[in-house]
C-alpha cells in the first residue's frame, strides 16, 4: 500500500479494502435491488403495512407517484431493523422519488459497514491553510442545502480563523481588572493558539494570512458519541466501521443530539433543503447523501457512498495541501495509523470523553 | 355502566351552560387557539425556519415554556401534600382543583412538545413495539415516561375523586390513598427529570451542573402555587365555591420558602461561576451583561431578578401576604419572574456561545409568540373547563340523581 503523500489530483487511492459488493448502478430499473424486490412481492404474506404502501406507489404509473412514494416512506421501519427485503424496497423507493424529483438517474446505496475496518480521520493543523475547498467540496458530494436564507444554508465543515494574537509593550502596566493597575493580572490574555474562539466568517483577499492559524472542524465520529446516547428513537447510531449516522427517515426532529453535541457537528433541516436539480450528487448512500427532507437533523458521515467502496471523502481529496489523512485504523500501515503511531496527537475537548475518531496532529 | 354515562352527561351539560362573561371568556380563548392551528400549520408546511430557531440556538421559546409549565404540572403537590400528608383542612376540600391543574399544565407541555419538534408527524417512532423507545438510554424518554405517567395519575387520582363525590360513595382509601402518595412522589420526579434532560447535556456548561434538579423543584413549588393562589382568589371571586384563607395563606408561605432559596440558589451560580470566570461561565455573562457586544437577554434577566427579589420581600412582609388584595401583586410578580428566570434565562443562553465558540443570537418570531400564546390560551379554556367542573361537584350542584344545576 501507498503509504507517501498523495496528490490531492489523484482521485482513487486505496485507504479501505475494496468493497466486495457491486457499486450501486446508475439506473435503478436495472438495479439488482428491484430484482429481489420482485420477487419480494410475489413471495406475498410477510408485507408489512409499509410493504403495502410502498409497492402500491411503486406500482402505479401515475402522476402522483411521488406523492405516494412519499407516503410509503411515511410507515418504513427504522433502517436498522428493515429486513434485507425491506431495505431493497425502501431503496428502490427513495430511488424512484429523488430520480423523479431531481431529473436524473439517483442511486440509493446500501452497502453495509466491510468487516475488518474502523474508519479514523488524522488532520495535519499545521498544514491547513483555510481555504476552505473542503468546505465547498463537501456540500458539493453530500447535497446540503444552499438556499438563500440563513436557514438553508448548511455546512458540515467548519474551518475557524485563529488570531495568532498580539502582545504589546505599552499596555504591560495596564493591568486587569482595567484601569486600576496591576490587581489580580496582567493584560496579555488575548486569546491565542489553537483555541476554540475562532471565527469561521472570514472573508481573506488571499489565504494563508499573516496574522491567523487555522482549526477546521466537523463531527468527530465519537465512539462514545452523547448524541446516539440522547436520541429518543434511535436514529442516530454508530455503524460498525465507525461514523456515526443518522436515518434521516425516522429522526423526529427533536434536536436533543445538537445540544448534546460537545463539537457543534449537527445541523437541523428547518426548512425543505435548497437543491438546485442540476447541482445535485445522483450516487447516494442511505445512511449519508441523499438528499434529506424538512424537520430532520444532519451532519457529517465521513463520505460512507465514497469510503465504504474504497475511495476517500471528498474533503480528504481536494485538500490541496494533503493536511487531511483518512483510513483504517485497524491496518497498521494506513496514513492514519501511520500518523497515530509517529506524530504527536490530540482529541478534541479529550475531556468529555467522547473518544473521538478523528485525530490532530502536528508535523 | 349507567352510572358512568349519566356523570359524562351532567358534567358535560354543566360545564357548557354560563353567563356571557364566561363565552366570552371562552370564545377569545377559542379563537386564540385557532391562530394557534394555523401558525402550527405554518410550521409543518414551511418548517421551522419560520421561527427564530437556527442551528446555532436550536432550543427557543417552546422549549421554555415547556420546561417552565413542568414546574407547573409539579407545583399541584403544594396542595396534595399538605392535604394528605398534614391533613390540612382548607386544603383537603380544595385538592382536586390543584389536580385539575396538573392535568392542564401537562397537557400544555404535549403541545409545547408538538411545538417544538421538527417533525411531528413521526412521533409514533417514539411508541414501544411500533417505533423504538430508547429507554433507559435518552433522558428524554425518561421524561415522556415521567410526564405520561404524571398525567394518567392525575386523571385516575382527580377523576375517581370526583365521581366518589358525585355518585355520594367517596372514594376507597385502600385504592386511592396510595395513588396519592405515588402521585406525591412522582410530581418531584417529572421536574428532577426534566431538569436531567439538559443538566446532563455535557457540551453545554451553562446547564452542565447539579443544582439544576433542586433549582427547578423550589423555582416550581414557587411559581405552581402562585398560579394556584390566583386561581383560587379568582374562583372566591367568581364562583359559589369558598377557598378558605388557610389554604391560600399555606400556600403563601410555601412560594415565600421557595422563592427564598431559589434566589439563594441563584446568587450561589452567580458566584461560583463569576469568581473563577472561565469559559464556561460565557453563557452565564451574557445572560447577565451580553457577550461580544450582544446584549438581547440582559434586560430579561434583570427584569426577573428585579420582580423575584421585589416579591419576595413582598411575600416576607406578613401584613402583604396575608392581605387578599395585595397577595396577587406578589403572585403576578414572582410568576412572571420565574417565568423569565427558567424559560428565556435559562435555555437560550445555554447556546451562547456555541460549543465552538459562536456568539450569535435568538429572536422570537411572531409565529412564535402567536403559537405561544394560543398553547396558554388552550390551556386556559381547558382548565376553565376541568375547574368549572370540580368545582360544580365540589358543590353538589352536580350529583348522581339531582337535577343539574346551573352555573352562576
Amino acid at each position: 500500500m501507498n503509504v507517501n503523500e498523495t496528490s490531492p489530483a489523484d482521485p482513487v487511492q486505496e485507504p479501505l479494502p475494496e468493497c466486495p459488493t457491486p457499486a450501486a448502478s446508475a439506473n435503478p430499473a436495472a438495479s439488482e435491488a428491484k430484482t429481489s424486490r420482485r420477487g419480494f412481492l410475489k413471495t406475498g404474506g410477510m408485507l408489512s403495512l409499509s410493504s403495502l404502501m410502498g409497492a402500491g406507489a411503486l406500482m402505479t404509473k401515475s402522476d402522483d407517484a411521488l406523492a405516494a412514494a412519499e407516503w410509503g416512506e411515511h410507515f418504513q421501519k427504522n433502517y436498522r431493523l428493515m429486513t434485507d427485503a425491506e431495505k431493497a424496497e425502501s431503496r428502490a423507493r427513495l430511488e424512484r422519488r429523488y430520480s423523479e424529483e431531481y431529473g436524473k438517474a439517483v442511486t440509493v446505496d446500501t452497502t453495509d459497514p466491510q468487516p475488518g475496518v474502523l474508519m479514523g480521520y488524522a488532520l495535519n493543523v499545521r498544514k491547513c491553510i483555510g481555504c476552505r475547498r473542503c468546505v465547498k467540496a463537501c456540500v458539493a458530494e453530500n447535497n446540503q442545502s444552499r438556499g438563500e436564507r440563513p436557514g438553508e444554508r448548511i455546512e458540515w465543515i467548519q474551518v475557524l480563523r485563529m488570531e495568532r494574537g498580539e502582545f504589546s509593550e505599552e499596555r504591560m502596566n495596564d493591568g486587569y481588572p482595567e484601569g486600576l493597575g496591576i490587581q489580580v493580572g496582567g493584560n496579555a490574555y488575548t486569546p491565542a493558539g489553537q483555541v476554540l474562539e475562532g471565527q469561521y466568517h472570514y472573508q481573506p483577499d488571499a489565504v494563508p494570512e499573516k496574522d491567523a492559524t487555522y482549526m477546521p472542524i466537523a463531527c468527530m465520529q465519537c465512539e462514545k458519541p452523547p448524541c446516539v446516547k440522547v436520541c429518543p428513537v434511535r436514529t442516530t447510531y454508530r455503524e460498525g466501521d465507525g461514523p456515526v449516522v443518522i436515518d434521516y427517515n425516522w429522526c423526529i426532529g427533536c434536536r436533543m443530539c445538537m445540544g448534546a453535541c460537545p463539537y457543534w457537528a449537527r445541523r437541523i433541516n428547518l426548512t425543505t433543503p435548497v437543491l438546485p436539480k442540476e447541482a445535485m450528487n445522483p450516487v447516494t448512500h442511505y445512511l449519508g447523501n441523499r438528499p434529506r427532507m424538512r424537520g430532520v437533523v444532519e451532519k457529517c458521515h465521513w463520505c460512507l457512498q465514497r469510503t465504504r467502496h474504497g475511495r476517500y471523502p471528498a474533503c480528504v481529496e481536494v485538500c490541496p495541501v494533503g493536511a487531511r489523512k483518512f483510513g483504517n485504523l485497524l491496518d497498521p500501515n494506513s496514513e492514519v495509523s501511520l500518523v497515530l503511531a509517529r506524530k504527536n496527537v490530540f482529541r478534541l475537548k479529550a475531556e468529555n470523553n467522547t473518544f473521538p475518531k478523528f485525530f490532530y496532529f502536528y508535523d | 355502566m349507567q352510572p358512568l354515562i349519566r356523570f359524562t352527561a351532567d358534567y358535560t351539560r354543566y360545564v357548557l351552560k354560563g353567563g356571557a362573561r364566561f363565552y366570552i371568556w371562552m370564545a377569545c380563548l377559542a379563537a386564540l387557539s385557532i391562530a394557534m392551528l394555523y401558525v402550527y400549520y405554518l410550521q409543518n408546511t414551511d418548517g421551522l425556519i419560520v421561527t427564530g430557531m437556527t442551528s446555532q440556538i436550536h432550543d427557543g421559546l417552546y422549549f421554555a415554556n415547556l420546561v417552565f409549565l413542568v414546574g407547573v404540572a409539579a407545583g399541584a403537590v403544594t396542595i396534595v401534600f399538605p392535604a394528605y400528608v398534614y391533613h390540612h383542612e382548607g386544603m383537603h376540600k380544595v385538592t382536586v382543583l390543584g389536580e385539575m391543574l396538573a392535568i392542564t399544565a401537562v397537557v400544555m407541555v404535549m403541545m409545547f412538545v408538538f411545538a417544538h419538534m421538527g417533525r411531528p408527524d413521526r412521533l409514533w417512532h417514539m411508541i414501544p413495539v411500533i417505533g423504538i423507545f430508547n429507554f433507559p438510554n435518552s433522558m428524554l424518554a425518561w421524561d415522556v415516561l415521567v410526564l405520561t405517567g404524571y398525567l394518567i395519575l392525575n386523571l385516575i387520582c382527580g377523576f375517581y375523586y370526583l365521581w366518589g363525590k358525585y355518585t355520594g360513595q367517596g372514594v376507597n382509601k385502600k385504592l386511592f390513598m396510595p395513588l396519592v402518595y405515588i402521585s406525591i412522589v412522582w410530581a418531584l420526579s417529572i421536574h428532577t427529570v426534566t431538569a436531567f434532560l439538559i443538566s446532563t447535556l455535557a457540551a453545554r456548561p451553562m446547564w452542565f451542573h447539579s443544582v439544576m434538579p433542586i433549582r427547578f423543584i423550589v423555582t416550581a413549588f414557587a411559581a405552581g402555587p402562585c398560579l394556584i393562589i390566583l386561581a383560587f382568589l379568582v374562583i372566591r371571586n367568581t364562583t359559589k365555591m369558598w377557598i378558605e384563607d388557610s389554604a391560600i395563606k399555606l400556600l403563601a408561605t410555601i412560594v415565600t420558602w421557595c422563592l427564598g432559596i431559589a434566589l439563594f440558589l441563584t446568587l450561589s451560580e452567580v458566584v461560583v461561576e463569576l469568581y473563577p470566570r472561565t469559559e464556561h461561565a460565557n453563557g452565564l455573562y451574557y445572560l447577565m451583561f451580553g457577550l461580544h457586544g450582544l446584549t438581547r437577554l440582559v434586560p430579561w434577566f434583570w427584569t426577573s431578578v428585579a420582580l423575584m427579589v421585589v416579591s419576595f420581600v413582598l411575600f416576607l412582609i406578613p401584613s402583604f401576604r396575608n392581605n387578599m388584595k395585595l397577595l396577587p401583586i406578589a403572585c403576578v410578580m414572582a410568576f412572571a419572574g420565574i417565568w423569565i428566570e427558567k424559560g428565556m434565562g435559562l435555555i437560550v443562553p445555554g447556546f451562547i456561545p456555541s460549543p465552538i465558540g459562536e456568539v450569535t443570537e435568538y429572536y422570537p418570531t411572531f409565529v412564535e409568540w402567536l403559537m405561544t400564546i394560543g398553547i396558554w390560551a388552550f390551556g386556559f379554556f381547558i382548565l376553565t373547563i376541568l375547574l368549572k367542573g370540580a368545582i360544580g361537584i365540589l358543590q353538589g350542584e352536580i350529583k348522581y340523581g339531582g337535577q343539574t344545576a346551573i352555573a352562576k
